[in-house]
């Protein structure tokens, strides 16, 4: 048989994927094992003991500076930054992407400053938020927003744009008004496109959370991995990261289940 | 029988290249018109002004005596050959959609009596159609066919004043086409409909229409061939006689479509 009809089946996929992830970890534990077995005190790749050792007090102690339990403050603080950044890019690309997509005047108006917008590194304009905003919170959101917003923007915008004209011609011989066709042609058909976009910018969306954190913040899970750096503290940083991962993860299971449940419609495989 | 569409001296123009000229037609009510002709003859140029899709350059098209205006609306219906309906929506929600249009302006949804009273009517169009199984499934879940029955019940709800099909079975299996083109006349017959059809099947154009339009170019200029437009050059008039008696095309009529057709290949 070819290699290219050969096709695992459902638990032999879940199989192969937990194959290199397994690989990965059984390489670290070797590798962690070899430098402790050189120099016991090895910070750079600590063992699962000394991680558990070293999260347990930033999971179960309260810190008597601030009366927070670490770990939980920090996931707490960048998951509101976060949820509040999407919440707020998903609202405004929603409603600027209909817009631009139904009414071509308004595409032909403001769609060129959209593009313009994208183009601008988000980072590159962070100290202007900082001065403009301060280094509360307004700031470290308003990154996330303005790095995601434009890409959500423009994908829902191309997205109803490129509905077939043949529907909307159909919905106005209906009878339907521009706010009709809007609200029943365009918006149930944008729906799925938009949670599909969030999806793919919770990449980017982390990517700009943690800069944020990591240049002027004094909580949350950037915040955390970019102090604990001075001490090289592995055995704190790898923890984290596999805890971004980890919700990142399921961020994007929620999103993905939300819209099967939601617009079962638009994952119906067309005949 | 009255005069439903009228075109006056219509002309179609995309700045230099000219796509329609010097149409003078009427068409009338309850008849069922079909467009043949070859590709770029300006049959779906012609289906679009007819649609609302677009103004003539010069000239004027009357519906009921009274001026087109250039944007589609209710008192034209519309079949494509494909995306004409709603991927969204359940059949019989797509069906629907035109009565909540007209019924709640500002939602677009109709509640209690008035839903019940649309869905009901929705219903016995889907029926009536051959849909009756297929009520609460979204098009993804139909066969090409089951889709324009759906297209074509939706289009019918808003009762129409004229039904535009472009080339709406094209894209069908032969034996579903026979199947549809059952349907289609039924429907034209039981809801006194008029029908304008453009087609590339000239049997399907004989068999279906009571008139056939053909559409070519008069005069070709072989150095500007853009500034000679289309028109319709021959308009059959069929008598019921004739197309119950003989659902097969009459000899000399095929050799007519037939030479238009060769005509044109060869100019292009």
């Amino acid at each position: 048989m070819r290699w290219v009809n050969v096709r695992p089946n459902r638990r032999n996929t879940l199989l192969l994927g937990a194959v290199p992830l397994l690989l990965i970890v059984v390489a670290y534990l070797f590798a962690s094992a070899a430098r402790h077995a050189a120099n016991p005190s090895d910070k750079i790749l600590p063992t699962p003991g000394a991680m558990v050792e070293a999260m347990r007090s930033l999971l179960v102690d309260t810190d008597p500076l601030s009366g927070h339990l670490i770990f939980w403050a920090d996931t707490l603080a960048s998951l509101e930054r976060l949820g509040m950044a999407l919440g707020i890019c998903a609202l405004s690309a929603l409603l600027v992407g209909m817009v631009l997509g139904v009414l071509p005047a308004a595409r032909a108006t403001f769609g060129g400053l959209v593009t313009t917008i994208a183009v601008i590194p988000p980072i590159a304009i962070l100290p202007i938020l900082f001065i403009v905003l301060g280094l509360g919170e307004t700031a470290k959101v308003a990154l996330i927003v303005i790095g995601v917003t434009p890409f959500l923007i423009r994908d829902l915008a191309d997205h109803v744009a490129a509905l077939p004209p043949e529907q909307m011609i159909k919905a106005q011989t209906l009878g339907a008004s521009s706010w009709q066709l809007a609200l029943r042609v365009a918006l149930p058909q944008a729906l799925p496109r938009l949670i599909a976009g969030l999806r793919l910018s919770l990449g980017p969306a982390w990517v700009y959370l943690i800069s944020a954190e990591a240049i002027a913040s004094d909580i949350g899970l950037g915040y955390r991995i970019f102090l604990v750096r001075r001490y090289l503290s592995m055995d704190i940083i790898i923890p984290y990261v596999a805890w971004i991962s980890l919700l990142a993860i399921l961020m994007d299971l929620a999103l993905a289940q939300l819209s099967r449940r939601g617009f079962a419609w638009a994952h119906q495989a067309s005949r | 029988m009255s005069n439903l569409l009228a075109f006056e001296n219509v002309w179609l123009e995309y700045g230099e290249k000219i796509v329609l000229e010097r149409v003078d037609l009427a068409i009338a009510e309850r008849s069922f018109v079909s467009i043949v002709g070859p590709s770029g003859a300006g049959k779906s140029s012609f289906l679009r002004l007819v649609l609302g899709q677009e103004a003539p350059t010069q000239g004027r098209i009357l519906l009921d005596g009274k001026r087109l205006t250039p944007e589609c609306g209710p008192d034209r219906g519309v079949v494509f050959q494909r995306y004409s309906v709603f991927p969204h929506l359940t059949a019989l929600r797509n069906v629907m959609f035109g009565r909540e249009c007209t019924g709640a302006k500002f939602t677009a949804r109709l509640f209690g009596a008035a839903r019940r009273a649309a869905a009901e009517e929705a219903e016995a169009m889907l029926i009536e159609v051959g849909l009756g199984d297929a009520l609460h499934l979204y098009p993804a879940q139909l066969s090409g066919g089951m889709q324009q029955r759906l297209a074509i019940a939706q289009a019918l709800m808003a009762r129409p004043r004229l039904l535009l099909l472009d080339e709406p079975f094209g894209a069908l299996d032969p034996g579903i086409r026979q199947d549809m083109h059952r349907l289609i006349l039924r429907l034209w017959r039981e809801h006194a409909l008029t029908v304008l059809m453009v087609t590339h099947d000239i049997s399907e154009a004989f068999g279906l229409g009571t008139r056939v339009l053909a559409f070519d170019k008069r005069r070709i200029d072989p150095h500007a061939p853009h500034r000679f437009g289309a028109t319709a050059v021959y308009d059959i008039e069929l008598t019921r006689k004739t197309r119950a008696a003989s659902p097969e095309i009459p000899e000399e009529v095929l050799r007519l479509t037939e030479s238009v057709i060769t005509n044109t290949q060869d100019s292009l």
